[in-house]
């Protein structure tokens, strides 16, 4: 097995996760819950690559896709703030109407290829032993972007003004709103912010991971997967990253173990029963649920919530938290 | 810069009794017409399609006979999803408890449990029931535990489980209980069927070819039991309270933990037994795609229903003929579309119920 390539390759499909599971730390921080993150990618995903296939430019792929994913989180904002409605279900029926408009918008794409981002190899840092090839070498742009966003979001989130506007929205908004924050804006600002990321983590997949349109299957569960991976971070950016990266690891091991004859000087089982493979592709699920439990207990243990107003609608005049 | 926030919310004092129902019908309509924007965005006629699908669900007898077999599993995972959701419970694992039902409704033929020669039918059949809904039972404990005990949110647990039972399921089917090497069992033997109307055109000629099976009944009375839990039992009462007030139902003395464990597998068990339904009714074979997400329908199924049981016959009925009628239409996505809107214009329009809205000009805001 190649362990350097399993590592690079790990953290390019770590970075889906990292945009996404970012995105949705600053949305939830500022108190609103999106579990639409599913439907986003998926409609940034195919806006990505339709507008790539079509113009022929993958940035302006890119922006579609960022545009899009922010769009759609702005009925969930309005249906959530203004309307009150319950944020799980508004979430699930965001990921509804986004996978809806995704399949039907997308119709015909299956198939086609379109232009990709590019990638890129940085002089130096390259050249480390072990780091420079599975961190440095031949990613795709949106791989050092992913790099650049975990320093510049937590420290947004925790060292600057609006930073800490949004953590007083998320944890006191009727506090915040005595301070003239504008608790509305606020949130419809980061869910707006959370589904551009959510946005551009689909388009990561469709026009530089994994490029091409394979209807549902193109997103296939890891905008949910991206929303667990907020819980286990415990809302930071840091270790949203570090789990993006450890999941997209695991995920290119158990696809990686199917190949070789013998595993550990063992006779491999899933070379000799293909069949066994239904398992090693429950891996990416059952890990999901194990990092939610272990990420739950930790919290527990060490007194970390999830931001106090998550989830409960704020209307002015009627008594806060 | 200021959003301005014009309306002005007043809490409904006492909501019209008609108000649910037309707030429903109302979002079913408004999500018709979007979905047509969106149709005819896309170069298709939204007229042509939707007189197809009226066609192609209602057209005929044999058609509507068609859309309750579809209903059928809607109409059995609506209710299960009313149920969890009354609790505030978002049990979105409908899917994957109707396929380990589905899963152990064929292991009773495939390993098989009894003797398929000698075994009378309707036992066969019971054993099946029985072994669907324990499936799905046992699949909706996971969650119910991990959230009663460790206040996992059961949202994202049900979905990665839906996923796993996929997955489970094909292990079986392209391994073990594949036949000749195709993704499917063997068929199974008749007396593992549900019994079909078709089965009766010998004494009434009118269901000849007519695939509508047992299982609508087994809907129909769980309806009614569910109806009896909710509105006309002390256990409904309890759930009921959980989901409005969980404070209050704690200080109560109600045991949360333990209901919500009890909901999620009652809740499971009736997607299981849809599974069964599936699986001994329709396809009588387990194999890849027995579910078109009814697991999902049934989410917004038991939601316009406005969580009444009996209200979910009607809509699951709704929902039937949609998914009859997006079989052979596309693009294939359409159906998903309408669902998602219908889905959200639900949730806005109960703030209908909850509130009256004023509009209010931004100088009386401050004037107030």
């Amino acid at each position: 097995m190649n362990w350097i390539e399993i590592f690079r390759s790990g953290i390019s499909t770590g970075t889906v996760l990292l945009i996404a599971a970012i995105g949705e730390i600053l949305t939830e921080r500022s108190g609103i819950q999106n579990l639409g993150v599913e439907g986003m990618m998926l409609v940034g995903a195919m806006a990505g690559f339709k507008v790539a296939f079509q113009t022929g430019n993958v940035w302006l792929g890119l922006l579609a896709a960022i545009a899009a994913g922010g769009l759609l989180s702005l009925a969930h904002a309005l249906v959530v703030i203004h309307f009150q409605a319950d944020q799980t279900v508004s979430g699930l029926s965001l990921t509804f109407l986004g996978t809806g408009l995704a399949l039907v918008l997308g119709d015909g794409l299956t198939g086609q290829t379109a232009p990709v981002i590019p990638s890129a190899t940085i002089p130096l840092l390259s050249q480390i032993p072990y780091l420079g090839p599975v961190a440095f070498a031949n990613h795709n742009l949106l791989v050092y972007l992913g790099y650049l966003l975990m320093p510049l979001t937590w420290y947004y989130i925790n060292k600057t003004r609006p930073g800490l506007h949004l953590r007083a929205v998320g944890e006191n908004p009727a506090a915040a709103d005595t301070l003239g924050v504008n608790i509305y804006r606020t949130r419809y600002l980061y869910t707006f912010i959370g589904g551009c990321f959510a946005g551009l983590a689909g388009a990561a997949i469709s026009v530089a991971i994994a490029p091409g349109w394979y209807s549902n299957l193109t997103v296939n569960g890891q905008g949910w997967i991206a929303v667990a991976l907020v819980i286990f971070a415990h809302w930071n950016p840091w270790r949203a990253a570090l789990g993006g990266y450890l999941f997209g690891v695991l995920r290119r091991f158990t696809l990686d173990l199917q190949g070789p004859r013998l595993l550990f000087g063992l006779a491999n089982p899933f070379f000799f029963n293909t069949n066994l493979v239904f398992f090693l592709q429950m891996a990416p699920y059952l890990l999901t649920i194990i990092a939610l439990i272990w990420g739950s207990s930790a919290a527990r243990r060490k007194r970390i919530g999830s931001p106090a107003a998550l989830g409960v609608p704020y209307q002015r005049g009627e008594r806060g938290l | 810069m200021k959003i301005p926030y014009p309306v002005f919310l007043k809490r409904h004092e006492d909501p019209p009794k008609w108000l649910p129902a037309v707030t429903s019908i109302g979002a079913v309509i408004l999500a018709f017409i979007i979905s047509g924007i969106v149709l005819a965005a896309t170069g298709a006629n939204p007229f042509t399609v939707y007189s197809y699908f009226f066609k192609a669900s209602f057209g005929s007898w044999g058609a509507f006979s068609d859309v309750i077999v579809k209903a059928t599993p809607l109409l059995l995972i609506g209710l299960g999803c009313a149920l969890a959701f009354k609790m505030r419970l978002w049990n979105i694992g409908a899917e994957g408890q109707f396929f380990i039902g589905a899963f152990m409704a064929s292991a009773v033929v495939m390993v098989p449990l009894v003797n398929l020669d000698t075994t009378p039918r309707w036992a066969i059949i019971s054993l099946m029931m029985l072994l669907g809904m324990v499936g799905g039972a046992l699949y909706g404990f996971i969650p119910g535990f991990l959230k009663a005990k460790l206040n996992i949110n059961e949202v994202i647990i049900t979905l990665m489980l839906n996923y796993i039972a996929v997955l489970w399921n094909n292990y079986w089917i392209f391994g073990k209980w594949s036949e000749a090497g195709f993704q499917m069992t063997k068929t199974f033997p008749r007396s593992a069927w549900l019994p079909r109307l078709a089965d009766y055109a010998a004494e009434v000629p009118a269901f000849a070819g007519m695939t509508a099976h047992f299982g609508i009944l087994f809907g129909l009375i769980a309806a009614v039991i569910i109806y009896q839990i909710l509105y006309r039992s002390k256990w409904g009462y309890k759930i009921t309270l959980i989901g409005d007030n969980p404070k209050a139902a704690r200080y109560a003395g109600i045991n949360i933990a333990r209901n919500t464990i009890l909901v999620f597998m009652v809740s499971g068990a009736l997607a299981g037994l849809a599974g069964m339904t599936e699986v001994s009714g329709v396809v009588h074979r387990l194999q890849e795609r027995i579910s078109t997400s009814y697991g999902f329908s049934g989410v917004i199924v038991a939601w316009l229903a406005k969580l009444n049981p009996f209200a979910v016959i009607v809509v699951s009925v709704l929902f039937g003929a949609l998914l009859v009628a997006s079989r052979e239409i596309q693009p294939s996505g359409i159906s998903f579309l309408i669902q998602g809107i219908t889905l959200f214009l639900v949730i806005s329009s109960d703030v209908l119920l909850k509130y009256e809205i004023k509009w209010v000009r931004p100088a009386q805001e401050t004037a107030q």
